[in-house]
Order: structure tokens, then sequence, then C-alpha cells
């Protein structure tokens, strides 16, 4: 039944991207927030601080999350990160490996993380070259004492623990600094198409990360024990009511109107959707009409935070 | 030892194309030259510190000083990784990392160091560092630029800093690590075609230069909001660093300015500006803003002079002013009976009384509390607000307020602080706040001797925690 859907599809679309792809496809797309503390909530052996908990209804949002798709088979996850901020262009991980510890420069103290990450270098290099033939600014990192930022690092973690899939990693172009969240968007739904097309011609199954928060506004101060429970909510009722519209949205397949109040939702909510990690999913997911699945919320110093899966797969199969 | 200063302040790019490739283009050639010139007269000054203020390190908590006595990596760019990579090993002054971290706490900022292995230290600083100071000769003290910071924190934190360079004997060089216009293409270009991105930042950027070399540093810091809107990107909020290298140099504005160069790298304006200390015989100081010295209150995330828009933050800053005006009795005019003294520069008596009167060569001035002249807010926070709800409020804060005022009252008097004699002091909350006061007590009055009593009082009329009364003498 997929195939058909697949075949239908190309008949009313004239990208020829769209021919081969007979086995490709993202099997789940997520909101992945990244903020450290829930690795350093986590005190996995990889990270050196440790701490006493911490964050655990955003923690086992993540739990739920990788429960949901533990069965669900996947060669590829290809991950948008705030973290990697570029202006000139967005870019992708270019090398198999990279090791390293990553530091977090805005909380090294709960964040220092030693990890050893495997890049799917030919879909990267795919996408790359098809955005490139859209006519979007790529350009593939292949300097090997580059370090991974913690965002990428953060949800790769949390997402998947093992670390045992290959991964594409892509940078936030900041466009919206540049330009416009508008602007931003018309970039990010062009790379999501091409992320999606790209995968369907690869033949391999992915699932798709947008690492961001939604309201982005910190606290400025930090607590003595950063993982005291009893300092943490939301930094604004404002922010809070953008939060649970932008969740309503999730909860009832209105990805379009979640396009449509992008920019406001920047503007008023500080969204570190500003990245474009969230159009880019939207846009990767084809602007899903169908529930997503809220697996946790939460708040880290300050900040909205939704674990929130797309269930590709189990969609397809209702469709059958 | 002698006391420490500011014997130059240096601006210069970030971007890793001046190290790493100049050859590529002419302009970033004339950059490297620039550099090298640069690095050259700090070897031959006097200077035995580089305080690096970095606009490529941004921080949430407050700001952030590196402590870490010898921080070695690999650093590569997140954009021009196909550069090349810059390996670093600086030499870090984490003595003055931490006293300068302690200064901040005692002028009311957050802060904290940074001693992590393998902490990242941003492209600015290695660039600013491996070209400046190439064997490490005069070791380094680096910040970051908070996102949050509005202007008030940003000089405080300069202030807090040169507490610590006067206090230590330092000779130090404060350098901001930072672009002019920072619009890159967001396209890859061939080096030989960069060029800044528009005539319009070009223009904004001759203007900051010729500013520059007319060493009017302060006036640069004020229109700071208006380049940030004109030429900047919103990578961060404002053009903060010529607030944080104006407050290092004392608002002044008849520096002697030079530009070594000034080129584009990929689009952005880079500038190397040397700023010598010596007064170039011209130009006033405008001084427009409030110069504040310590610092209170939230930080602005969405800070904005324009008026026709208005953030949130503002907002609440506003019902803020108005909470603390209206938290209080009325105010009144100060009475003129013989031998009175009175300043605009003090707060408005809340009854019929002078600021201060003179009997003989004595002069008792009326109680002093640290609301502000002309808009009656309270440095520290008022204690309550207009129910009655009790505040969080800082003591140290209201306590040297409340010595400044007493200075400016004094002044006035053609007396000073240092011929007060006796001093009695009400504190609405013993407990709570006379640790703080005494501590700044120590610092100030505590230095000069006069006699002290302090008393625990129930309230007083205004939302305050503390208030003195003062007997000085009167100069000769």
């Amino acid at each position: 039944m997929f195939e058909i859907k697949a075949f239908a599809e190309c008949d009313k679309d004239p990208n020829p991207l769209r021919h081969d792809m007979a086995k490709g496809r993202i099997v789940a797309g997520c909101i992945a927030p990244h903020p450290p503390h829930l690795v350093y909530a986590e005190n996995p052996d990889q990270n050196e601080p440790t701490s006493e908990g911490g964050w655990e209804q955003l923690r086992w949002g993540y739990e739920r999350l990788r429960e949901s798709l533990s069965e669900i088979e996947h060669d590829v996850i290809v991950v948008l990160s705030p973290h990697w901020q570029t202006y000139v262009g967005t870019h992708f991980l270019g090398l198999e490996n990279f090791q390293s510890l990553s530091v977090d420069p805005v909380f090294p103290n709960l964040f220092r993380y030693h990890y050893d990450l495997n890049i799917d270098v030919e879909l990267a290099r795919q996408i790359h070259d098809n955005a490139e033939k859209s006519g979007l600014a790529v350009k593939m990192m292949e300097n090997p004492d580059f370090r991974v930022d913690y965002g990428t690092i953060t949800t790769g973690h949390l997402f998947n623990p093992k670390w045992d899939k290959p991964m594409v990693v892509i940078s936030s172009n900041r466009s919206t600094d540049y330009y416009s969240p508008e602007v931003m968007q018309e970039m990010m739904i062009e790379l999501g198409r091409v992320t999606r097309e790209t995968i369907e011609e690869s033949g391999k199954k992915a699932i798709i990360l947008a690492s961001n928060s939604l309201s982005h506004r910190h606290f400025t101060t930090e607590s003595e024990i950063p993982e005291d429970m009893s300092k943490e909510h939301i930094s604004s009722h404002a922010m809070h009511l953008w939060d649970m519209r932008i969740i309503d949205y999730i909860r009832t397949g209105q990805t379009q109107r979640i396009l449509n109040e992008m920019p406001e939702f920047i503007e008023q909510a500080i969204a570190e959707s500003d990245g474009g990690g969230l159009s880019w999913l939207i846009s990767a997911l084809d602007t899903p009409e169908y529930p997503a699945i809220l697996h946790g919320y939460g708040t880290i110093i300050g900040t909205g935070n939704a674990v929130v899966e797309w269930p590709c797969y189990k969609h397809e199969e209702e469709s059958e | 030892m002698s006391e420490g200063e500011i014997i130059g302040s240096y601006i210069v790019p970030v971007h890793p194309h001046t190290y790493l490739v100049p050859e590529q283009n002419p302009g970033w050639t004339n950059l490297r030259n620039a550099f090298d010139e640069a690095a050259l007269r700090i070897k031959n000054s006097e200077a035995d510190l580089l305080i690096i203020y970095s606009t490529t390190w941004p921080s949430i908590i407050g700001h952030q000083i590196q402590a870490d006595p010898k921080p070695e990596w690999v650093m590569v760019d997140h954009d021009f990784h196909d550069l090349g990579s810059i390996p670093y090993s600086f030499n870090i002054d984490a003595e003055f990392a931490h006293a300068w971290n302690d200064a901040n706490h005692e002028r009311g900022l957050k802060s904290r160091t940074i001693n992590y292995h393998g902490f990242p230290i941003d492209v600015g600083s290695v660039v600013a560092l491996k070209l400046l100071n190439p064997d490490n000769a005069i070791p380094a003290v680096i910040v970051s630029s908070n996102v949050y910071a509005n202007r008030s924190e940003t000089s405080v934190l300069a202030k807090a800093c040169l507490d610590v360079v006067q206090s230590t004997g330092r000779k130090a060089i404060a350098i901001t690590a930072m672009s002019l216009s920072n619009r890159m293409f967001t396209e890859n270009i061939d080096p030989k075609d960069d060029k800044i991105h528009s005539l319009k930042d070009d223009e904004w950027n001759c203007k900051i230069l010729e500013l520059m070399e007319m060493g009017r540093l302060e006036d640069v810091g004020q229109l700071s909001r208006t380049i940030q809107k004109q030429i900047r990107v919103r990578k961060v909020v404002a053009f903060k660093p010529m607030w944080w290298l104006s407050a290092m140099n004392d608002n002044r504005n008849d520096l002697t300015g030079e530009v070594l160069a000034y080129e584009a790298i990929h689009g952005a304006g880079a500038a190397v500006i040397h700023l010598d200390p010596a007064s170039c015989g011209t130009g006033d100081k405008e001084y427009d803003e409030d110069d504040v010295e310590y610092f209170h209150g939230d930080r602005s995330v969405l800070e904005s002079n324009d008026s026709e828009t208005t953030s949130i933050d503002d907002e609440v800053e506003a019902e803020e002013e108005i909470m603390v005006e209206e938290n209080g009795p009325e105010l009144w005019e100060p009475t003129t009976a013989d031998g009175s003294v009175n300043t605009d520069s003090a707060p408005k008596p809340v009854g019929a009384y002078p600021h201060a009167r003179r009997v003989g060569d004595l002069l008792y001035l009326s109680g002093v509390g640290p609301r502000q002249a002309g808009t009656n807010s309270i440095p520290g926070g008022p204690i309550h607000d207009e129910n009655g709800e009790p505040l969080d409020y800082d003591i140290k804060a209201q306590t040297h307020a409340v010595i400044d005022n007493i200075s400016r009252i004094l002044e006035e008097a053609g007396s000073s602080l240092d011929q007060v004699i006796d001093v009695t002091t009400f504190l609405v909350d013993m407990k709570r706040d006379f640790k703080g006061y005494n501590e700044v007590w120590a610092e100030t009055l505590g230095n000069i001797g006069p006699t002290r009593t302090t008393l625990a009082i129930r309230a007083l009329p205004t939302p305050i925690a503390v208030e003195m009364k003062v007997i000085a003498q009167l100069s000769e």
C-alpha cells in the first residue's frame, strides 16, 4: 500500500527525485530537545559531571519515545541541531566518525561528554548535493578536528544512548537572524522536501529529529543545585500559553498552522524553532495532518520542551 | 604597588581568515599586518595583562570568565572549518579571573569562573590571543558576552574589572573581539570577491571609524543600540562590546584613536583599532545615560530603545518604575532656612526639612536613604511592593547608594566623605542585613573611621532597608 501511495504521489509530482523511492522512507519524525541538563540528570558514563537526577518528566518522555520506536526498523538518524550555527549556508558533517569531548560553553558545569559518533556520509552527501541543486547554499564539513556541537550530542544520546546507528547531522542556518522567519521557513521547507526525497531515493529508512526547545526564555540564574526541581518552572505565563498552543496543533495534526504561525511564535516566545529545525521537520514529514504523540513536556531553566513523535510508519499502516 | 590602569585598548575582528589564510585576499593581508602592528605595540608597552571581551562567547547565566591557567585544544570554526584548524595553548591569569568574579558579585552581578579541560574557547578570543600575544608572554583573561545583558550590566561588568585592575596594580590592555557590521555573505564566495556586504553597512562602519579616530568611544557606546539596528544581524541583542570598552575607559570621549586597518571578511566589517588613553585634547564628555555603579534587577532579553516597539520586558520595567515611584509617601521640596544645604543630586525629602544644615564648622545631615535623585528608584530594589508584600532586595546595593547620596550632599556643602565624624544607622531587618551593610561599611566609611551606632527599627517612611544620620566636619 505504501508503494501505491508513493507512486500516486509521483504522478502528481514532476520532480524526478521521487521516481526511485521504492524502499526509502522516513519512518518517524520527532522533536527531540537538547538541553544538556537531561544528559546530566541521566548520569551516563560518557558525561563527567554527576547529578542527583532531575527533569524526570522529560527524561521519562524520552524513555517513552525510545520505547515507542524500539521495534521500528531504521538505518539512519537525521538530526538538525540549532547549536551548530552556520551563517554561510547549511552544512553537513562529512566524515565517517567523530570522537572527542563535547563541553557545553554555556553549562560546562553540567555537560562534558565523551562522544563517539558515526556518520552516514553517503546520505549526508546526497542530501547536500540535492540541496545544492535546488539552489540552497551548502557545505560539507570535512575537518577532522571539528567538535560536534553539544545539541547534536545531547539529542543523539537521549534518542539513542547506545549510539548504534549512524547519523546525518545538519547545521542550523541562521537565516532568521539574517533575513526573517519567513525567509528561514522558505529555505527550511525546501531543505525538508529535499531531505525527504533524498531519503526516499536512497532506499534507507530514516528517523528525523528536530533538536529544539519550544519557548526559549531562560532564567538568568542557576540554583545552587542545578537539579533542584523546586526551582524549575516555565519562565512566564505567556511562554506557557505559546507552548500549549503549539502542542495543541501538534496533537491535533495541524502542522500547517504551526508553519503559518511560526513568525509570531519565534518573536513572542523567543522560540528555538528560529533555528529552522521544526519547519524542516514538518516539511520533511510532508506537513502531516495526523496527530503526533506527545511523549512528554517539561521546562528546563525556564524554557519549554516537548518530546514529540510523528509515527509515520503507523500512519502508513493505517492508510492501507 | 602603584595603582593599576588601562594603558590601551584594541578592537579586533573575530573571523579566522586573518590567522589561517591572510594571503588569500589583500584586505585580509592588511588586517593581518595591522594585527602584527598591534602585537608589536602591546609587546613594547608595559602591559602585564590582556583582558578580552569576546562577542563570540555567548553566555546565559550571567557572565563567564575563563580561569583555566593553561587551556589547550584545537579550535575549528563552525562556518569556516574548511580554512583549517587552530591549535592553541594560552596563558590565563586565573588569579585575576577569580578576583574579577568576586568583584562582579560585590557589584551585584551574576558571574562565574570556568576551569574545565576541553572548554571550547571561542573563535574571537583564539584569533585575538594567537595574533596579539603570539608567544603568550602576557597573561590574559577572557570574559563572555551575556546574551541577556543590558547596558547597565555590561558597564558594571567593566567597573568590577577596573576595581581589580586598580587594586592589583595591573597595567592592562582591554580588547574587544568583534565585527563592526556583522552581516556576512550567506553563500560561499571566492576570496578575491570579498567586500563589505552593502554600501549602507560600509557607510555606518566609516562613521564608527571616524568617531574612533577622534577618540570618541563613549559616543560610539551611546550609539550602540542604533548601530545594532542599522548594521547588525541579530546574533546578539546589542552592539554591547562598546558599552564594555567605554566603561573600561571611564566613558571617555577624548582618547587618542587610530584605525590600523578596515576591511571586509566575508562581507562583515573588520577593523583593527588602537585607542590610547592619552587625551587627544578635543571632545567634551557627553553623558546622556545613567552611570550605574551597581547592578540590580532582571536582565532584559528584548531590550530596545525603539519607541515604536515595546517588549514584554520594557513593560515590566515600566511597571517596576511606577511601583517604586508610587510606593511611598509624597515627596517634598527641601526647606531653605539659614545654613541649609540642599542638592538636586540627592533624593527629595519626604517632609519639610533640608538635606543638611551647617552649624559652626559642623554639618548635620538629615537621615539619608538609598533612593535616587530624579527617578526615586531604589538600587537593590524596594523591600516591599505598594501592597506591603515583601520583596527580595540587595542590602549591599542599598548601602552603597546611601553612601553615594551622603557623599553628594557633603560635596554640595563643601565637605567630603572623609570628613564624616559620626554616623547613626537604622536597619529595618538587623538579622538579615547587618552582615551585608557591615561589609559595605568596612570598604567605605570604615576606612575613614567615624564613630558609629547601628539601630534596628520597625520601618522607614519609604520602602528602603537602611538609612544613615551623619555628622561631618566642614572643610576649611
